[in-house]
């Protein structure tokens, strides 16, 4: 029941009168906001205008909504802040849809605001209207249409508390411009009251207790861990589970970082394109420990074929995951962190035995010094691969990176070892090609001191080229590192594998003089060219000998930079279990 | 396998399609949907009949409690609750049948609520099995248009 005890409710802070616009503009600042990426247009011009005027957030201007869209995810996924991204009406709010649809899938704590048309417009078919509460139902945790601008301190609190808590997920708010006008005196509640949500899970001792039953007698088990990880800030009891129990950790490409690569139980991460290693381990464990993860069709392939052997262990906060793509046996709703650290008081305080895994660990790292990731060294071209280590070895294994989407996604995944959370920041569920520049400038807005580059694809870049300009003029030094193969490559390693090499609309020059590193000429567009017209240094680099040198003059430029590295075309990404087989049927060679 | 879930909703704008939506964009069927306020005028009932195995009920569950706007969702397991629909069927009669029409609506308890001369509209309220019937053995007269209000239901 409610009360109305003013002991336990301390009253709404009652603020001096404004316009809905200016109103939300404070709401943003209270909930700490620091930079919104925002384009203006008619239904949201109220909004600009109060942005304007505030000195409490940066506005970042992007060059297309949904580049402002994927900037603000990246700042999202690059703090575990959400970001707020802003768009017009219309075409301006359907251009956010892709984000919103990423967000959605990758759990990205993301707050979606549009302008909507005047409240007696809605339904009339008025200039750039569009029901965007009804277009996105299906893709956010919770969407409002603001009628009332009383409403929007409300709203706003609760759409940063939705957002955030939970399994985090994207929220948007449709403002129609008459509440952006309204002028009201806003009243700020002081918590939020949702009777229909309550994001709390825990899980129970006697759960726990019992899976810790179940470890002791594992002889071959293994961590399979996720974006859960991550968004859970439980990546420290994760470290502190695997090295008291001695379990050999595989991460999905959402937790790459959740657990340290360069760590001696780090199997990296497995799926379609994942290490041997991981993929054999999981497949031959016989206590799978599934913790903030969905068994994504990527990950699992046949997913009756999965994981035969074990004894699965499914921890989510998300009680919608347990039982969806693949039965359990023991899942757990729970908050990660709450359930990892406490597995690991239990531990320690029962004095449970560990398993003993000293030959698993042989066997599986038997398998990761037999079948590492590796490229040919020896070939005479600059490979994406190779680029990839070199960038890793100038910047230590500490850089952010983002991606667009592709084969220079995976290998981005591949060769670089992260060591850290959040820094490997890609469209994963979604596979959004165009995410990766416009991602890398919200990351290095959220990270000014940390390299960010943008490991990118010649095919996906183009699809978000305008914001180059965001960098040049908002002075983001975002890098982009394009690995330009002149192709869409993963369609044409497909094409390869599947489709006796037809060509299908994935030659992105003039298919009858396809640039390479061999024919320097064909190469269709000019990237260095397209950045000095956005103001932006580039170069170009093909030799072996200069990629070094390359990599580090991207890397010392102060500002943004376009390195364009030519590579060829045929390279496949190995290893590969085709969509729908099993780990029988990885091609390793 | 067909199941009778009760919904507890805030009555706000845009919860049913964001409940219906949610049907249909994971593939899952509906055979009635029931929907309106309840005593407390903040909330909405929406009952919903459901076609699915064991696996199919248990995400359709778990999916409907994880949208932010609804409070709780009941599965209503036969026996332990009571349900009723009720049908509105406008029968097309002449002098000669009217009568065995209305006779069959004595037998069945339905209620006759609108005679023309060539028609008559008859409401009957019960449980699917004699809904069942009496729309059986109405199958020899000519049925000129139906509406069901879908099931209803509630814990005994």
């Amino acid at each position: 029941m409610k009360t109305e005890s003013v002991v336990s409710f301390p009253n709404p802070e009652i603020g001096p009168e404004m316009k809905g616009a200016e109103v939300v503009v404070e709401c943003l600042a209270r909930e700490g906001v620091e930079v919104v990426f925002a384009y203006p247009g008619g239904a949201s011009q109220e909004l600009h205008q109060a942005l304007a005027k505030t000195k409490k957030l940066r506005t970042i201007l992007p060059r297309h909504e949904q580049g402002g869209s994927f900037a603000a995810e990246g700042y999202a996924r690059a703090t575990g802040k959400p970001g707020v991204c802003f768009a017009t009406s219309g075409p301006g709010a359907t251009n956010l849809v892709t984000a919103i649809a990423d967000a959605y899938m990758d759990s990205t704590p993301l707050i979606a605001i549009t302008g909507q048309v005047y409240q007696k417009f809605i339904g009339k078919s008025a200039f750039q209207e569009t029901d965007f509460f009804g277009m996105t139902l299906p893709i956010v945790k919770h969407s409002y249409l603001v009628l009332n601008a009383e409403d929007l301190p409300r709203i706003f609190k609760e759409a940063f508390h939705l957002a955030t808590t939970g399994r985090p997920g994207p929220v948007v708010i449709d403002i129609p411009k008459d509440v952006q006008q309204a002028r009201i005196k806003p009243e700020y509640p002081a918590k939020v009251e949702m009777r229909s949500y309550n994001p709390e899970r825990k899980a129970t001792d006697d759960q726990l207790e019992e899976v810790l039953r179940l470890l002791a007698k594992a002889q071959k088990p293994v961590l399979y861990v996720g974006g859960g990880i991550v968004s859970g800030n439980a990546n420290d009891e994760l470290l502190a589970f695997a090295e008291r129990n001695q379990i050999p950790v595989a991460t999905t490409l959402m937790g790459v970082g959740a657990f340290p690569e360069t760590h001696p139980l780090s199997l990296k991460w497995f799926g379609m394109h994942g290490t041997v290693a991981g993929n054999w381990a999981v497949q031959q464990s016989d206590l799978l420990f599934a913790l903030g993860v969905r068994f994504d069709d990527r990950i699992t392939g046949e997913v009756s074929k999965f994981a035969p052997e074990a004894t699965i262990v499914h921890i989510d906060i998300d009680a919608s995951e347990h039982n969806k793509n693949k039965v359990v046996h023991y899942p757990i709703i729970s908050d990660v962190k709450h359930a990892l650290g406490r597995l690991n008081e239990l531990g320690k305080k029962l004095d449970t035995p560990v398993p003993d895994t000293t030959v698993w660990l042989e066997t599986v790292r038997g398998w990761m010094k037999e079948h590492p990731f590796r490229f040919d060294p020896d070939c005479p071209h600059i490979l994406a691969q190779e680029a990839i280590r070199v960038l890793f070895e100038l910047t230590k294994g500490e850089a952010i990176i983002t991606t667009g989407v592709g084969q220079h996604q995976m290998w981005a995944a591949q060769f670089y070892d992260y060591a850290n959370p959040r820094s490997y920041i890609s469209s994963l569920g979604l596979g959004a090609m165009g995410y990766g520049y416009p991602a890398a400038l919200g990351a290095k807005m959220a990270c000014p001191d940390k390299h960010v580059i943008d490991i990118d694809g010649d095919g996906s870049f183009v699809m978000n080229i305008q914001e180059l300009a965001t960098a040049k003029i908002e002075k983001i030094g975002a890098k982009a590192m394009i690995l330009n193969n002149q192709h869409l490559g993963m369609v044409v390693q497909w094409e390869d594998r599947f489709y006796n090499s037809v060509r299908g609309h994935t030659i992105l020059g003039d298919a009858s003089n396809i640039g390479s590193p061999d024919n320097i000429g064909g190469l269709y567009p000019n990237f260095v060219q397209i950045a000095a017209g956005f103001g932006v240094p580039g170069r170009m680099v093909h030799k072996k000998e200069e990629l070094r040198d390359a990599v580090q003059e991207m890397l010392d430029c102060d500002g943004p930079f376009l390195l364009d590295v030519v590579v060829p075309y045929t390279e496949h990404v190995l290893p590969m279990i085709p969509a729908g087989k099993t780990v029988a049927d990885m091609i390793i060679k | 396998m067909r199941h009778t879930l009760s919904v507890l909703v805030e009555n706000q704008f845009g919860v049913l399609a964001r409940v219906v939506g949610m049907f249909s964009g994971r593939g899952f069927n509906i055979d009635t949907l029931n929907v309106a306020p309840t005593h407390d005028p903040s909330l909405s009932r929406i009952t919903v009949v459901v076609r699915g195995n064991e696996s199919v009920l248990e995400q359709i569950i778990k999916q409907l409690r994880k949208l932010v706007n609804v409070i709780e969702v009941r599965d209503f397991v036969a026996g332990q609750s009571v349900d009723r629909e009720m049908v509105l069927v406008k029968i097309g009669v002449d002098a000669r049948s009217r009568s065995e029409v209305i006779q069959i609506c004595d037998i069945f308890r339905a209620k006759i609520i609108n005679v023309a001369s060539d028609s008559i509209v008859v409401e009957i309220t019960g449980d699917e099995g004699k809904i069942n019937a009496f729309l059986g053995i109405l199958e020899g007269f000519p049925i000129l248009e139906q509406a069901r209000t879908g099931k209803l239901a509630m814990v005994r």
